[in-house]
């Protein structure tokens, strides 16, 4: 179970990256799409939506059910990652590689709210 | 505390994800429940399906007390090791469970029940048996001391015959739907994929010798997650789910298991005959994107219905779902299935979708 020190976490089972230009990247982590099972479906959202912290925003779809995924922070998002969308399987063979959306922060601070790999492994340790 | 079959140990040091399923510790899949169920559509899988219960039916009055509880005709088996698909039904025509029904001779049967409902339905055998005169002169022995794995795929039936000495010999000339034994192994020529292959029933001490032999062979270990796609692009139905106690199996697309050719008086017949279907059970394919599961409401001109199955079919790379929907729809039809908040298109199509390897839709 892999679970980069670099990258901040969500208790629902999102990974943050936090780009050079103040951009954040997003997907699921290694526990989620083991816990998934293959994934067959995404559902991202359009650039330019408005989101609000823990808003459901895109949709994965597995072999076995649906998981909605939730904005980390308020933002804007930036773009969908269309790759993935042609290639679900690439989230199950390349969870932090293959990303769900880029988001804009409405407020960097809120990024403090996010979870360190520390913290969030302890959470899938008692999952 | 769950169940476990004799190959548990095996599963897990596989590496299965194991899910409780009925009660038992079943392995969902053991890496890749895509993946599995493309080498059963391509190869040979196979899937430990011990939780299920072979129960003997033996006895001089074994066929009368078959021929009352299943609304399938056993009369029509003549040839030994003949199999048939049938429900069993309650007074009041719901489906207690469906099953096969192996003949050996007029006193001797064997059936085999769902895990979910094993129990329910050998209480259920048992009070039916009681209620005829002498008690039906008929010996129900529930058989859990033996394990069943099914072997599907192309290449199922070649790799038995290598992995078990004597099985080529013994199945030579075997139909579909027909079990032959050999020693205390029954080898069944039927299945829950709509690939060829094998069920295989036999004393639980030979599971895991019998495991490793089908492995050597290059049959691969298969989950209930891909049983499940597998089965639903087969076109057949999973007891609980697309039918149970509460609807009929004229209702469910099983009524070309209900045999009333013959002035024949099984349980739930009446009932049956008193209550004309006013549903159907269809197949859908969605025709956008998106993953239709069980319990979604179904829009169709002639009204509203529901999903009752419904997965990624991933030998057709779309979602395909079985709905109970008004009768009088029919093949071809458009209707529109809530997703999720969407309601997206959907055709009705012949079932099955996928059938020896070949998608059909």
């Amino acid at each position: 179970m892999s679970i980069p020190a670099d990258l901040r976490y969500t208790e629902s089972h999102e990974w943050i990256r936090t780009e050079a230009d103040g951009t954040l990247t997003i997907g699921i982590t290694d526990h989620a799409q083991g816990a998934l099972g293959d994934i067959v479906f995404l559902d991202l959202p359009a650039a330019g939506r408005s989101v609000k912290a823990e808003e459901e925003v895109a949709v994965i779809e597995s072999v076995k059910a649906a998981s909605d995924i939730y904005a980390p922070v308020a933002g804007e998002i930036v773009e969908a990652n269309t790759a993935a969308v042609d290639a679900p399987e690439s989230i199950n063979t390349d969870p932090y590689g293959a990303w769900l959306f880029k988001l804009r922060p409405a407020n960097a601070a809120d990024l403090a709210g996010l979870l360190d790999a520390a913290a969030y492994g302890k959470i899938v340790d008692a999952a | 505390m769950a169940k476990q079959t004799p190959l548990y140990p095996i599963h897990v040091a596989a590496g299965a994800r194991i899910v409780d399923f009925a009660g038992w510790d079943m392995p969902i899949h053991y890496g890749s429940q895509l993946e599995e169920h493309r080498l059963v559509r391509e190869r040979a899988g196979m899937f430990d399906v011990s939780h299920m219960l072979a129960v003997d039916i033996t006895g001089a009055g074994a066929q009368a007390f078959l021929e009352h509880l299943l609304a399938n005709d056993v009369a029509k088996l003549t040839e030994t090791g003949r199999a048939l698909y049938s429900c069993m039904l309650g007074p009041d025509g719901g489906v207690i469970d469906d099953l096969i029904v192996y003949f050996f001779a007029p006193d001797d049967y064997r059936v085999v029940v769902n895990a979910g409902t094993a129990d329910k339905d050998l209480a259920w055998m048992r009070e039916v048996a009681r209620g005829l005169p002498g008690g039906g002169n008929v010996t129900l022995t529930a058989r859990r001391d033996l394990a069943l794995i099914a072997v599907q795929g192309p290449q199922a039936q070649a790799a038995v015959h290598a992995a078990l000495p004597g099985s080529a010999a013994a199945t030579a000339g075997l139909r579909y739907f027909q079990a032959a034994r050999m020693g205390d192994i029954m080898i069944g020529f039927t299945g829950y994929t709509g690939e060829a292959g094998y069920e295989l029933i036999f004393p639980a001490a030979q599971a895991e010798a019998i495991w490793r032999a089908l492995a050597a062979q290059g049959v691969a270990p298969v989950g209930l997650g891909a049983r499940d796609t597998l089965r639903l692009e087969a076109g057949m139905n999973l007891y609980g789910q697309d039918m149970d106690e509460t609807v009929s199996p004229l209702e469910s697309g099983l009524a070309w298991t209900v045999d009333f050719s013959r002035a024949r008086p099984f349980i739930g017949r009446v009932a049956l005959e008193a209550t004309p279907p006013t549903r159907q059970l269809a197949g859908l394919l969605l025709e956008g994107r998106g993953v239709l599961r069980s319990h979604m409401s179904v829009f169709t001109a002639l009204g509203e219905g529901e999903t009752t199955s419904g997965s990624f079919a991933p030998s057709l790379n779309a979602s395909i779902a079985f709905a109970r929907l008004p009768a009088g729809v029919v093949v071809g039809d458009r209707v529109e299935v809530d997703v999720r908040g969407k309601r997206l298109p959907a055709r009705i199509v012949k079932l099955p979708f996928v059938r020896r390897g070949k998608v059909l839709v």
